[in-house]
């Protein structure tokens, strides 16, 4: 089991703020970090990681990585850590990479074999896509069969597509190894996919967390449908009034009174809700 | 023409490279010191910063005749240092062969750093954490990590702390004066040449420098260029 409670005084782009977090983790537990820019998820981690320091207790089992006297450098902890922007010895071959952590050929091939990358094990790093960079990133984090692996955003610089294979490959990773893992994610669909559980930092401070299913899905009362949005336009057509939502990637008209286009402001964030008895589901596959 | 290249005197040549090779050789092993030296230039967030970056690039903007002069203060055998070494192992430290080497590491100092500090500097910083979470030391990471990743900084580092230790001039006649097959060097041999009027060999001399100078470059570029193609290849 993994505590952490500590303090550190982060200075932000807008504000001082005091990053405050008591957790506990289990064994084995998928944990996603989430929160808004600048609320202290990067920094937890690097805490974790050991490359920053903070006032406070960390323990894993029963080793102590941080508190009054003792700071383990993270040479000393075991964990493994995903970049976002991959971070791959590129000086290294695709195996030299992972033998550089490690120097265990089965493992290394093991790995490279449920990730699909075996063949590609002589090759440079820069000469692989994005998402094969961050497969042998995350073989290597793996390498050193960390007790905790710690992933910053790992899957944000991928298309969608990609991001999807990419998560199969986590949660089987995650499945044979019953590593620990914090990832820092902001993509609903991702913490849905993979978390055990999900924690959602403000600044600095925990100000949510629980199950994934019940911290994401925003619907409450009678609505069944509910989607945050960001207010892009209010047009008037004749009598009534249409305003422009956009909703993630896709924008949306809906028809407004006049009474509510009043209160509303353009660039104000909406919440489009409806009820809906027999929604229809189609799959858009080609 | 032939006649007055067999009669031309080499010496100064000989001199001029045995100097630039030792103090390149020096400074290499200083590499060893200076490498700890910028890469702690190149992570370091204390404010003392600057005051190391300023001193280490000092020889770049004092006049050579003032930097000669304070390394000739130090070294002579009236100062602690020079008198040191006179006591102590019998070894005279200016107008000498030995003198000049020790100044030119003085002056050839931030050719040596400045590479190496920018390019420990545009090292993704994200792949140094990566190597201590391997588990390896800052040793390991500047040796296996670091260093394969900046070859080109470290090319330059090299070659131009060679080529402008050839092409020194002031610090020269500083502190070895102009004595024949121990401290005249090119630069300096040009320079007399000149002041007796004796064009024919300044222009050869200085011919052979300037040919000597762009190849050094032209080499340096060259290498630079095919290992960031093959960075791009890869």
């Amino acid at each position: 089991m993994i505590k952490i409670s500590i303090k550190k005084e982060l200075f932000g782009s807008q504000k001082e703020m005091m990053l405050d977090v008591d957790l506990e983790i289990q064994d084995g537990e998928f944990l996603a970090l989430s929160g808004v820019s600048g609320s202290g998820k990067t920094t937890l981690l690097r805490i974790l990681a050991g490359f920053e320091d903070a006032k406070g207790v960390i323990s894993v089992d029963d080793e102590i990585w941080l508190d009054a006297k003792t700071t383990l450098p993270p040479q000393k902890r075991a964990i493994g850590f995903v970049f976002q922007d991959y971070a791959l010895f590129n000086n290294m071959s695709v195996l030299q990479n992972l033998l550089y952590v490690k120097k265990d050929e089965d493992l290394a091939s093991h790995l490279l074999d449920i990730t699909e990358l075996s063949e590609l094990k002589h090759r440079h790093p820069n000469t692989l896509s994005g998402g094969q960079k961050q497969r042998v990133a995350l073989c290597r984090a793996m390498m050193g069969e960390p007790k905790l692996l710690l992933m910053d955003e790992p899957l944000s610089a991928l298309d969608s597509k990609m991001r999807t294979k990419l998560q199969s490959e986590i949660l089987a990773l995650h499945k044979e190894f019953e590593t620990t893992i914090i990832m820092v994610s902001h993509d609903p669909s991702e913490i849905y996919r993979l978390a055990s559980r999900v924690v959602v930092l403000e600044q600095g401070l925990i100000v949510n967390e629980g199950k994934p299913k019940d911290i994401l899905l925003k619907t409450s009362g009678s609505q069944k449908f509910s989607f945050s949005g960001e207010l892009l336009d209010i047009k008037k057509v004749d009598v009534i009034y249409v305003a422009i939502v956009a909703i993630g990637q896709q924008l949306v008209e809906v028809v407004i009174t006049q009474d509510e286009a009043k209160n509303l402001t353009i660039g104000d964030t909406v919440e489009l809700s409806t009820k809906a008895f027999t929604p229809m589901l189609s799959s858009t596959k080609q | 023409m032939l006649e007055v290249l067999s009669a031309l005197d080499f010496t100064p040549f000989v001199l001029s490279f045995k100097l630039a090779g030792l103090t390149t050789l020096i400074l290499f092993i200083l590499f060893i010191l200076c490498l700890p030296f910028a890469w702690w230039l190149s992570q370091t967030k204390s404010k003392s910063k600057p005051i190391f970056e300023a001193i280490t690039a000092l020889p770049l903007v004092l006049p050579p005749s003032v930097l000669g002069f304070y390394i000739l203060v130090i070294l002579s055998h009236n100062s602690p240092v020079g008198g040191f070494f006179d006591e102590y192992f019998g070894i005279k430290l200016v107008f000498n062969f030995s003198g000049l080497v020790i100044a030119s590491c003085f002056y050839s100092l931030p050719f040596m750093v400045q590479p190496l500090q920018s390019g420990f500097t545009s090292i993704n910083k994200n792949m140094l954490e990566a190597s201590y979470i391997a588990g390896k030391s800052k040793t390991q990471t500047i040796l296996r990590v670091a260093l394969p990743n900046m070859k080109p900084a470290v090319m330059t580092a090299i070659i131009v702390s060679f080529a402008h230790t050839v092409g020194e001039f002031g610090v020269v006649l500083m502190l070895g004066g102009s004595i024949p097959g121990e401290t005249k060097m090119a630069s300096v041999a040009i320079y007399e040449m000149v002041e007796i009027m004796d064009y024919t060999n300044a222009h050869i001399y200085s011919a052979i420098m300037l040919l000597i100078s762009f190849l050094v470059l032209l080499a340096v570029y060259i290498f630079n260029q095919k290992t960031r193609a093959i960075g791009q290849l890869r």
